[in-house]
């Protein structure tokens, strides 16, 4: 092994192709999408349809493959030594097309029609069959979405106060989930605008915490979930965001993750493999948090060039201007957040466990694109203020980042517990 | 690809010279400060692991090639060690490297194979001048062209080991741009003068030394008629500075760790406590952050991609990171961090000094 730098030639290749995208219809249409709330963006998401459904097919068959050859269904299985020496890439060549798209339009980017955060969930911890059934819809047809619902009213850092409920019906052979669940994203395109679906986290045992809690199914158009609400939010607003009610709303026996039979709630992968999800999620997150704040520094800088501001990578900093000066640290603090997600990520790739460099990566991203997209606005003035340019929009989209999938406090938090050797008790 | 695993090479370099930091710099560095000089052993054993001569050509009696990526893995260690006996050891480099990097043949061949010898060799650099606000590409040393010859006239400070040096590399402005020039100590008009006491790194001796008018021969001016690329030679220091930033900053952090989970307040470890645990969270983040932009800048530089800015970027990163990381680790602490039985609080004041040492630290 070596320590190296370079983008593989295909990545590149790709990046390309999505910069394209992000230039052409992303961002034409950012403006408009923003403010109207909840207009759909159609024109991008047919266009990135057939790629969706190639990439789903083609995770979808290889976890397959994975679990005919016997080997571990998780995201980053190691290769098998008969398997070709390549390095698996899928992970670092999605982060590089998230940053694209986001530097593109984050909102937008977030109504890519896919399995999401539900794909991930049934790739953690569904059986073979669960992802035949659950999956392959995402491979054929019409657009579709998927989503994931762990938050509630009174539940969301602490994900083990979920209040909704799943018991089982002997009779009918069925789950009934009860309960109320909000932020869902994607939550209505899954399930009232497509043939999509949701995993929706119940207890089981509400006396068992974390080990009640399991993951459920609910396919498009099942009786008892009820759309309530659409959230209008600060930023991201292409992106649906949805509430919903779960009034007796009935799940076959099998839509429970995980191995089959695990009916009243026996032992699955449930929570452990949830919180395993995140380990490639968070670098997700975090690299879609790059590219708004490099849409915002590059915005920043090029338009300050026009004004006379070039950057200063030779003087002293005494030197700059206090606007070069900050021009610098935006600059900084995006290459370090894009360096430790580019690890988080490879370490996925290569199946490591890469729990502490996804939480890092997250907390950096979620911090510096905060900071510099706040600046951006700053820096660009009463024009950069208004929205008349894209900063800030920027600055509302950025936000979100250091809010979900973990807070910036709950991902500081799993940090600070691994480097201490804490459990969640030692340190609260 | 993008990986961030070393060749078993560099961790077997690594492992020595943490071997060595642990060993020799720790059980050195406090001792080293307050006297204000560095072990003669600590020195000699550190020469002998032989990580200047590993970056000059084998033609001039080195073994090896010069890769700023694996310094950079091992100034990591040195800076954990201790950054003053370290930068003590490393300051024939501020002479050799810039030879390996712009001499000319005969330069390098003049030159070059002292430093791959047994003895600690003899020779530093002087680029920094006593103003309150410095450029090293705006000096106020002067070199003048007379026939044959250059004459030089200014002031440095933190010029290292100068009282026993037998040759400076000076650095003075010539027709607006930084020139290096080779200066034997014997040569008339060279006058070292007092030591100046840093607020920190102490382990190392800094002189001011007076260039009075002293002349070289043309054939002195580093580079000969090409001369040197400052910016070029400021990356690799950026690069190595960052590096050593980092190591020291990892001391910090690492002694922060260690003593907020042993010392006990209100019941429990402070380490228990989410503000003493986030500060540690934080630290920790920052630090890889800042190894991982100089792993980068490195990779390019021996990739011989234009790596300045983000050399620049780094050694930025690595001055402010730097100085929180270690000002953090004397929070931790609380009052016993203030106390010199700590390190932190030399560590605090190396942790300043990175951002005064552009050009100072080449590895
Ligand atoms: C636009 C949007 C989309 C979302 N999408 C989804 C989705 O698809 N699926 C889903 O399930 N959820 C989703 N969420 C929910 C999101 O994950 C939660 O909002 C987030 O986890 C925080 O929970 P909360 O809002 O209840 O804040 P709280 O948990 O009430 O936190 C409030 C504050 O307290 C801090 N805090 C909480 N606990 C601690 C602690 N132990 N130590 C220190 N500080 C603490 C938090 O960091 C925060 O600053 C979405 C949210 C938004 C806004």
């Amino acid at each position: 092994m070596t320590i190296e730098f370079k983008t593989p030639d295909e990545i590149e290749k790709q990046l390309h192709q999505v910069q394209i995208v992000a230039e052409n219809v992303m961002r034409p249409e950012s403006r408009m999408l923003d403010d109207s709330e909840h207009a759909r963006p159609l024109n991008f998401v047919h266009m990135m349809w057939p790629q969706m459904r190639e990439m789903e097919r083609a995770n979808l068959e290889a976890s397959l493959r994975r679990a005919r050859n016997g080997s571990d269904s998780d995201n980053g299985a190691k290769p098998k030594s008969d398997e070709p020496k390549k390095p698996r890439t899928a992970n670092l060549s999605l982060v590089h097309m998230i940053e694209m798209l986001s530097w593109g339009d984050a909102g937008v980017y977030l109504c890519i029609p896919s399995s999401a955060l539900a794909g991930a969930a049934i790739q953690a911890v569904g059986t073979p069959e669960q992802k035949e059934r659950f999956l392959r819809r995402f491979t054929e047809g019409e657009p579709k979405w998927g989503a994931m619902a762990m938050t509630e009213p009174q539940a969301g850092s602490d994900t083990s106060n979920i209040q909704t409920s799943a018991v089982f019906d002997e009779e009918t052979n069925e789950w009934v989930l009860n309960g109320q669940k909000i932020f869902c994203t994607g939550g209505k395109l899954a399930y009232a605008e497509s043939d999509g679906l949701i995993v929706v986290w119940a207890t089981v045992d509400k006396s068992a915490g974390r080990a009640g809690m399991k993951p459920f199914v609910v396919e498009a158009g099942t009786p008892g979930l009820k759309i309530v609400k659409v959230e209008d939010k600060l930023g991201i607003r292409a992106s649906d965001t949805a509430s919903f009610v779960l009034d007796n709303c009935r799940v076959p026996a099998d839509n429970l993750l995980g191995e089959s039979g695990a009916k009243s709630g026996g032992e699955t992968k449930g929570f452990k493999g949830a919180m395993r999800t995140f380990d490639a999620t968070r670098p997700i997150v975090a690299a879609s948090a790059i590219g708004i704040g490099r849409a915002a520094f590059e915005f920043a800088r090029d338009t300050l060039a026009k004004q006379g501001v070039r950057m200063d990578y030779e003087s002293p900093r005494w030197k700059l201007t206090t606007v070069q000066a900050d021009l610098l640290d935006m600059e900084i603090q995006l290459c370090q957040a894009w360096l430790l997600t580019v690890k988080a990520t490879a370490m996925l790739d290569s199946g490591d466990d890469n729990k502490l460099m996804a939480s890092m990566c997250k907390v950096k991203a979620g911090k510096a694109v905060t900071v510099i997209t706040q600046k951006a606005v700053e820096l660009l003035g009463p024009l950069g203020y208004s929205t008349q340019t894209l900063a800030e929009k920027w600055m509302r989209d950025a936000k979100i980042n250091d809010i979900y999938e973990g807070t910036g406090q709950i991902n500081t938090l799993i940090v600070a517990r691994e480097i201490l050797g804490y459990t969640r008790k030692e340190l609260k | 690809m993008y990986s961030f695993d070393m060749t078993s090479e560099q961790k077997m370099l690594v492992d020595t010279v943490h071997r060595y930091a642990e060993k020799m710099l720790r059980a050195a560095y406090r001792e080293a400060e307050e006297s204000a000089a560095a072990p003669a052993g600590t020195i000699r054993t550190g020469w002998e692991l032989g990580l200047l001569p590993a970056g000059i050509d084998a033609e001039y009696g080195g073994y090896g090639e010069y890769s700023a990526l694996t310094s950079a893995l091992y100034l990591e260690e040195l800076g954990w060690g201790d950054v003053g006996i370290s930068l003590h050891l490393l300051s024939p480099n501020l002479f050799a490297l810039p030879v390996a990097l712009f001499g000319d043949n005969e330069q390098k061949a003049a030159w070059l194979p002292r430093f791959t010898e047994a003895d600690f060799p003899k020779a530093t650099a002087a680029l920094v001048e006593p103003v309150y606000q410095f450029d090293p590409n705006a000096l106020a040393t002067t070199a003048e062209r007379e026939g044959d010859s250059y004459t030089i006239q200014g002031v440095k400070i933190y010029v290292p080991l100068a009282q026993n040096a037998e040759v400076f590399l000076v650095y003075a402005q010539e027709k607006n741009r930084t020139q290096a020039f080779i200066v034997p100590a014997e040569t008339p008009g060279v006058q070292v003068a007092e030591r100046v006491v840093m607020m920190g790194a102490h382990a190392l001796p800094v002189y001011t030394v007076n260039f009075n008018g002293v002349t070289v021969p043309a054939g002195n001016r580093l580079g000969g008629a090409r001369g040197i690329r400052m910016n070029r030679l400021l990356t690799v220091s950026r690069i190595s500075a960052a590096a050593l930033a980092v190591g020291q900053a990892r001391a910090a952090y690492e002694y922060a760790v260690k003593y907020a989970k042993e010392r006990e307040a209100f019941g429990e470890p402070i380490a228990h406590r989410q503000s003493i645990a986030f500060m540690l969270a934080n630290m920790a983040i920052e630090i890889e952050g800042v190894r991982l932009q100089v792993w980068e800048a490195a990779w390019r530089y021996d990739n011989r991609e234009d790596a300045s800015k983000l050399a620049m970027l780094a050694k930025q990163a690595a001055d402010k990171m730097v100085l929180e990381v270690t000002d953090n680790a004397v929070q931790v602490l609380g009052g016993h961090g203030y106390i010199r039985e700590h390190p932190v609080e030399l560590w605090l004041r190396n942790g300043r000094g990175f951002a005064m040492w552009d050009g100072l630290i080449i590895g």
